[in-house]
């Protein structure tokens, strides 16, 4: 049986990786995708309480948290399309400058 | 190491060949049929009346040469056919394909035919398919041409429209049956209503049997629903730049899904490997089941050469507008008849 | 003992390619090993005895999701970024900023590390099912859902509705009119 504390260590490096993406990488779609590496940890980890704790609450919740990111994935990238035509960039350093 | 392990790795190798043997058996079978249905002899030359015709396919397309276009992507170009046939292959993996048989006594225990079967194996065939589209919308962007970039795009833009009813159609028989495993999906259909009847699903759910098989002619992109590889508008679509072996993957893996989906469909709705108590007797309750794909796989073809082309914003209306509906309406109404009658 | 060496191949696996993900120029591959990374936490998954949730994870997520995000890569045509390195004014890379970030990065892993050693001491089943047979039916799965969370769920297909919609009006060209 692995205990309970390799999941959880899993789930924090990939989190942390995740929150490396978010903050360090210059391209709209990649910090999307970094968000979704965030998420997947955040799935691992309820998994995985859910297991040990013997609750079938946190497959319960994993099911939810797709769900949201599917419509949270589908919502951004629609976001980004819609700056890419304005500025013609995906650096969101290229966003910085409100109106223009 | 005792003789039921090995006797399920030699069946995990049967069903792997057994599935190659399909690829091939379809190339020489389609253009036989597509002869015959236009009125003259499809290969003739190559073995008696053209049966190793196939044979000679694959040898010359392992002997040409093979190409990459310049601006090609390295590794996206040679990945993609990979991952088409990967997905194709083990979409079969959770299929069964017979009944449980001892061979004749010489196993202590009876082994299961077919490759696994776990407890959610419907879905895991689902999954696979839905890995299948990566394969296509690679091929497309990988060549680094305008054909096969639309080819690419409108394929997987296809496929993931038709997965939706593929699915609800799906979730009605799992209702049914209340099983998601394909091996209990099979023996469910095991009752017989006035002595000879079968409780087959295709007399249950014939509306979901109808919505099965167009939405899987459209997951396989084959005719009608084959536009994004059309000869006559597209050069060849997602597989225009591409040759020799790496070409040759790509007709293999629609075959295979072929094979996979008529396989499913004959579990799901035809009662699988039932339906004879004679042979099922003996033991041969996979004749039964090749026999019914066999059925199916001709039907594919049949419809292929029978019925004019759609076109792409036809056939996305069609799938968007009237089947997903349709399959809805008929989960809805089986969901509530079941409820009626059981509940 | 292939119980342990599925867990460190699937989460090598998840690790690795997830690492890909963020380094990697290309966005194109990044897609892609993202993809590889949600199969190993499939992988997890079913190793946690949450068979459905692998393959909803799959057909989700990794069929449906990033397909989305390959066609909206494919139709910008994103081009491979430089990394942040080669951009020596950013205002990340001044030196205080640096320092103080990794300073917190540093609390922040001895902090998680004391916390999740410590979750070993989480024997005791909170609900008192402790196998893991009545967690992985799906049946059980479905009569939870349905029964006690029937309102996230009705609420989630309204929120899939509005991002739906909200996707369509946001992506549109303006019309000339």
């Amino acid at each position: 049986m692995i205990p309970l504390s390799y999941y959880l260590i899993v789930s924090a490096i990939l989190f942390a990786l995740g929150t490396a993406g978010v903050f360090l990488r210059r391209n709209l779609i990649t910090i999307l995708l970094s968000i979704e590496i965030m998420l997947n940890a955040v799935n691992l980890t309820f998994v995985a309480f859910g297991r040990y704790a013997g609750d079938v609450n946190g497959q319960i919740i994993v099911f939810f948290v797709i769900t949201v990111a599917a419509a949270e994935a589908a919502v951004g990238l629609a976001l980004v399309i819609a700056l890419f035509r304005t500025r013609e960039s995906l650096n969101p350093d290229a966003f910085t400058t409100l109106n223009w | 190491m005792d003789l039921k392990f090995i006797i399920e790795l030699a069946i995990i190798g049967l069903t792997f060949f057994m599935l190659i043997n399909a690829s091939a058996i379809l190339v020489l079978a389609e253009r036989k049929i597509m002869g015959f249905m236009q009125q003259r002899y499809g290969p003739y030359l190559v073995g008696p009346h053209g049966a190793l015709q196939p044979l000679a396919d694959i040898l010359k397309l392992l002997f040409k040469e093979e190409l990459r276009p310049k601006g090609a992507d390295k590794w996206l170009f040679t990945l993609a056919p990979i991952l088409s046939v990967t997905a194709a292959f083990a979409a079969f993996s959770t299929v069964p394909w017979g009944a449980e048989t001892t061979f004749f006594g010489l196993l202590s225990e009876p082994v299961k035919l077919g490759v696994t079967d776990i407890n959610v194996g419907l879905l895991v065939i689902f999954a696979i398919t839905s890995m299948g589209v990566y394969g296509i919308v690679l091929a497309g962007w990988a060549s680094n041409s305008k054909y096969s970039l639309f080819g690419g795009l409108r394929a997987s833009a296809q496929m993931i429209s038709y997965e939706l009813s593929y699915a609800t159609s799906l979730a009605a028989v799992i209702l049914l049956a209340g099983s998601l495993s394909l091996r209990d999906v099979v023996d469910s259909q095991n009752v017989y209503w006035l002595g000879f009847i079968p409780r087959w699903y295709i007399f249950l759910q014939p509306l979901g049997f109808i919505i099965y098989m167009i939405a899987g002619v459209a997951e396989t992109n084959r005719a009608p629903f084959d536009f994004p590889e059309a000869e006559q508008e597209l050069v060849a679509g997602y597989n225009t730049e591409y040759s020799s072996v790496r070409f040759a993957l790509f007709p293999q893996a629609e075959y295979i899904n072929m094979a996979t989906m008529s396989a499913v469909a004959t579990d799901l709705y035809l009662g699988g490997w039932h339906g004879v108590p004679f042979l099922e007797n003996l033991g041969l309750g996979w004749l039964i089941f090749l026999a019914k794909v066999g059925v199916i796989l001709f039907a594919y073809i049949w419809t292929r050469w029978t019925l004019p082309r759609y076109r792409y914003d036809q056939l996305m209306h069609f799938g968007w507008k009237f089947l997903l509906p349709a399959s809805v309406i008929n989960l809805l109404v089986t969901a509530a008849l079941f409820l009626y009658l059981n509940g | 003992m292939a119980e342990t060496f599925a867990f460190y191949l699937f989460s090598g696996l998840a690790i690795v390619t997830s690492a890909f993900v963020i380094g990697q120029r290309n966005p194109m591959y990044s897609v892609l090993l993202l993809v590889a990374s949600f199969g190993a936490m499939a992988g997890l998954f079913i190793q946690l005895d949450a068979p459905f949730l692998a393959v909803a994870l799959m057909i989700v997520y990794a069929g449906a999701i990033m397909v989305l995000f390959l066609f909206v890569v494919m139709l910008l045509n994103a081009p491979t970024e430089d990394a942040l390195q080669y951009d020596r004014t950013h205002p990340l890379r001044h030196p205080v900023v640096t320092r103080f970030g990794a300073l917190l990065a540093g609390v922040l892993v001895i902090q998680l590390a004391y916390a999740l050693l410590r979750a070993n001491e989480l024997r005791v089943p909170i609900s008192g099912r402790a196998d893991g047979t009545a967690v992985s039916s799906v049946a059980e799965l479905g009569r939870v859902l349905f029964q006690r969370h029937v309102f996230a769920f009705e609420a989630t297909s309204i929120l899939i509705l509005v991002a739906m919609v909200g996707a369509v009006v946001l992506a549109r060209k303006e019309s000339d009119s």
